[in-house]
């Protein structure tokens, strides 16, 4: 601060000399080139969900009652879960492709210390927790040191990790867990459904890192370009390393909210999540060469999603031809956001 | 010459004096600076001119809208009378004009056949036609007189090899016009004599070449003429026989220097930044120097003679190999930007689009970024306390536009003084500035200079690094010239004249020696300056 407190100013040149200033901007468009900003961050999405939504009022008599909208909240709780992790790293302009398959290891995990080694409920819990940071931590070496590509790097560790969990019991899904524990994903606190509420808390909790947290707000300078967050002091291959360990962490928090809905650990859950979670993540407005997006912008993604799904289901479009909406909606997402935001040169 | 040329053409009597590659009035602007202003030259099949000219006087410039890269914005070329308007690399080809890049552009995984004929690869049934382009290659690297084995990949060859490889591509387009843009920078004292030998058969069969270097006497024994060039326009043309190395240097560099941001000399003796044998292998080595407080220490030299490498260094960016650095007195040690920062020396990088700025970010997110830990109270940042940060440096800087919208937005002046204010927040002991006006107007140009003194006037020992003579002599109390990795003097103000800093920035580096034996070539070397200036 020391130069700016002692008022040191230098001695000008003739500022009446055609001096630069902005380059192509006047006042009037700096504030079209803002709108533009905020259009393409947030709202695009935003008027994409309202519209399906209004359609879906329509179409369905049963979409808009409460119950339904609250079921919403917890079809999604898992992908949404995991977008939160998806989105840090997509932001770093990296990508974890494991996600699906840390989902099942971790939920496997849990129950073969618990129902197989005889651990206690709660430190199998804890454990499960762990080998879903463990994996994501092994992602953040293997990109942040060992210099592979994400892609790369999460797709070895999705084929280990989908193996390990097919491993532990030859493939049979292990069942019966503690009564509390089913309870998280049946019980509702003030009508909102606990798992609704967890997804909340930690969308709140990783929102609240981006935007006031020097360690939150570095990922965008990471994601946008790595060479001048290096050289700017910022701790690159630390944050890296971190990021991919919350995703790794998150992938976990979604396996147990799984096991906890069917009451059950299946080694091949979570397989179909991955191309939702990125595709939330995308229509959500983060552009997957890093250093945009928002969580805001996620949470409407996800929305967009499981509203779709739901609708979909409820006026009996067959199952498989919901993702070919799905293709349909995030192409549709990346066109218009694109247009939507030009960059500046 | 230009003007009796330009006379016969329009008598109507093009037919003889017409032959040739002839350019007239070519010039170039980049984002309304002007690089190239009117420059005439005139290319008679089997002569050789030789082109120099400083760092950024347009030499590149002239030979990439000769060979088609870029496109004029004024000026014409005729090619024996015929109009001759590349606007592609192909269309330079097919009129028979070739380049022969400074770096050497080759696909390492493919055969030395293959790069030769790369774009244009015979097929037979579909396939390459392997027999046919390793036999047409073994001709024209015979030409070249290299042994390479046409069918060996270009991975694992000397540079040389390389070398000869490349300008056989070029041959293979039998071009009736070469332009070798600085082929002996990566080549040995054999080497260049072998590339001469070239040129000078080359010539016997009538293609006309034109000829960039740096190394000045090799041009000489290379060159018909030299063709001088000086902040894009043609300062001198002469028979090369008739002019000395010392001339040339002169027009290389001679301009008024009018220049009035000199700091007054540092008042305190303190020591702000001492580096002693910093070395990192292959790239600089045993570089000794102190920087005062107060001091303005320039870094000169030509591109690619490690000054970059060096400043970048010092600041973390990279690691050195050996050699201790100080920080007002205490050794530091600095493994990455950040120790670096905390031991309180700021860079302001080269690139500032590749290293400097996140383009897509405010103006004041980026002035805050290395400092948010510092900013933030409780551990929270706030949007507030990041604008009013940047708005204090805006009026420091004389920063011109709006800080709440993308930078990328704002000209490059205001951009260089965004980066510049980067460094600030914190007031740096030491302040490395590489190339700390490029691609900046007058205006903006002045009030850098005008801060950089300022921030010396405090006492914070400043470095700047610069390919602009005029700058680096102008605004520094003493000069460090490199060059081919190694410190060669270091000059105060009085004997930092222009053609001194040339000379050395120029001399000749015995390929083989530098990296190895820098103690004696340097002392050496600093004896014979103080020789030549007594």
């Amino acid at each position: 601060m020391a130069i700016i407190d002692r008022n040191v100013t230098p001695p000008r040149p003739d500022s009446s000399s055609a001096h630069d200033e902005v380059a192509p901007a006047s006042a009037g468009s700096v504030n079209t080139n803002r709108f533009r900003r905020i259009m393409s961050q947030i709202p695009g999405p935003l008027i994409g969900l309202i519209v399906i939504f209004v359609a879906l009022s329509f179409l369905s008599p049963y979409f808009l009652t409460p119950r339904n909208l609250l079921n919403i909240l917890s079809q999604v709780s898992a992908v949404g879960v995991m977008s939160v992790g998806a989105l840090l790293i997509i932001l770093l302009g990296g990508i974890d492709l494991s996600v699906g398959s840390v989902l099942a290891l971790s939920s496997m995990s849990m129950a073969a210390m618990y129902k197989m080694a005889g651990w206690p409920f709660e430190v199998a819990l804890l454990a499960g927790l762990i080998v879903g940071a463990l994996v994501g931590l092994i992602n953040g070496i293997l990109t942040a040191y060992g210099k592979l590509q994400p892609f790369i790097a999460t797709l070895a560790t999705m084929s280990a990790a989908a193996g390990l969990a097919l491993f532990i019991t030859n493939g049979n899904p292990i069942t019966g867990f503690p009564d509390w524990f089913i309870a998280i994903t049946a019980t509702s606190i003030l009508g909102v459904p606990i798992e609704g509420v967890i997804l909340v808390a930690i969308f709140a909790i990783a929102a609240f890192w981006l935007k006031f947290r020097p360690s939150g707000r570095a990922l965008y300078a990471i994601g946008g370009n790595e060479e001048v967050a290096r050289l700017s002091g910022l701790p690159v291959r630390r944050a890296k390393i971190l990021v991919y360990t919350i995703a790794g962490l998150l992938a976990a928090v979604a396996g147990l909210l799984v096991t906890s809905r069917l009451d059950s650990a299946q080694p091949t859950a979570g397989a179909a999540d991955l191309l939702n979670v990125i595709a939330v993540v995308v229509i959500g407005g983060a552009s997957l060469s890093g250093g945009s997006g928002s969580l805001l912008g996620t949470f409407v993604g996800l929305l967009i999603i499981g509203v779709l799904n739901n609708g979909m289901s409820l006026l009996n479009v067959s199952a498989n031809l919901q993702p070919v909406v799905i293709g349909a909606v995030i192409a549709a997402a990346v066109l218009t956001d694109r247009k939507s935001s030009r960059r500046h040169t | 010459m230009v003007q009796t040329l330009a006379h016969t053409i329009h008598d109507g009597q093009a037919n003889e004096d017409s032959s040739g590659l002839i350019c007239m009035g070519l010039s170039k602007s980049y984002w309304g600076v002007p690089v190239l202003k009117g420059v005439d030259i005139t290319l008679r099949p089997g002569t050789v001119i030789g082109l120099i000219g400083e760092n950024g006087a347009g030499k590149s410039t002239t030979s990439s809208i000769i060979a088609g890269i870029v496109e004029a914005n004024g000026g014409s070329m005729t090619i024996d009378g015929v109009p001759y308007e590349p606007t592609r690399p192909s269309d330079a080809l097919k009129n028979g004009v070739a380049l022969i890049h400074q770096e050497i552009r080759m696909v390492p995984e493919l055969s030395v056949a293959e790069n030769i004929f790369i774009g244009r690869l015979p097929r037979r049934r579909g396939v390459i036609d392997r027999n046919r382009i390793n036999d047409e290659a073994r001709e024209y690297l015979e030409l070249v007189g290299s042994q390479t084995d046409p069918r060996r990949p270009v991975a694992g060859l000397s540079i040389a090899a390389q070398q000869e490889i490349e300008i056989a591509r070029a041959l293979s387009r039998e071009p009736k016009y070469i332009i070798f843009d600085e082929p002996s920078a990566s080549l040995g004292q054999s080497e260049t004599q072998h590339v001469f030998a070239q040129i000078a058969a080359l010539r016997q069969r009538g293609v006309g070449i034109v000829y960039i270097s740096h190394r000045l006497e090799e041009i000489k024994e290379v060159a018909d003429t030299i063709v001088c060039l000086r902040d894009g326009a043609l300062v001198g043309n002469w028979p090369a026989s008739e002019i000395t190395k010392e001339e040339m240097v002169k027009a290389m560099v001679g301009r008024d220097f009018v220049f009035s941001h000199r700091a007054p000399q540092p008042a305190t003796g303190e020591v702000a930044l001492s580096v002693t044998g910093l070395s990192k292998a292959g790239v600089f080595a045993g570089i000794d120097f102190d920087v005062h407080r107060g001091e303005i220490f320039g870094f000169a030299g030509l591109v690619g003679a490690g000054r970059t490498e060096v400043v970048r260094t010092i600041a973390g960016a990279d690691q050195a190999d050996a050699g201790e650095i100080k920080v007002h007195g205490e050794v530091v040690q600095i493994r990455n930007p950040r120790s670096g920062i905390d031991a309180g020396i700021a860079m302001v990088p080269e690139d500032r689009k590749g290293q400097g700025l996140n383009l897509d970010r405010t103006g004041a997110e980026n002035i805050t970024l290395p400092w948010e830990k510092e900013l933030s109270s409780a551990g929270i940042i706030t949007k507030k306390k990041v604008t009013s940060t940047a708005n204090k440096l805006r009026d420091f800087l004389d920063i011109r536009g709006r800080l709440d919208i993308p930078v990328g937005s704002l000209s490059g002046g205001n951009q260089q003084k965004v980066l510049l204010a980067k460094w600030l927040v914190n007031e740096p002991k030491v302040l490395i500035l590489d190339e700390p006006t490029r691609g900046v107007d007058v205006g903006a140009k002045m009030t850098i200079y005008e801060t950089i003194r300022a921030l010396a006037e405090t006492g914070v020992g400043v470095i700047v690094v610069s390919s602009e003579l005029e700058e680096v002599l102008g605004l520094s109390h003493r000069v460090l010239v490199m060059s081919g990795g190694l410190q060669r003097a270091i000059l105060d103000r009085a004997d930092a004249t222009p053609e001194a800093v040339m000379a050395l920035a120029l001399s000749n580096v015995p390929k083989e020696s530098p990296l190895e034996s820098p103690i004696d070539g340097e002392a050496e070397y600093q004896t014979t300056i103080r020789t030549q200036e007594n």
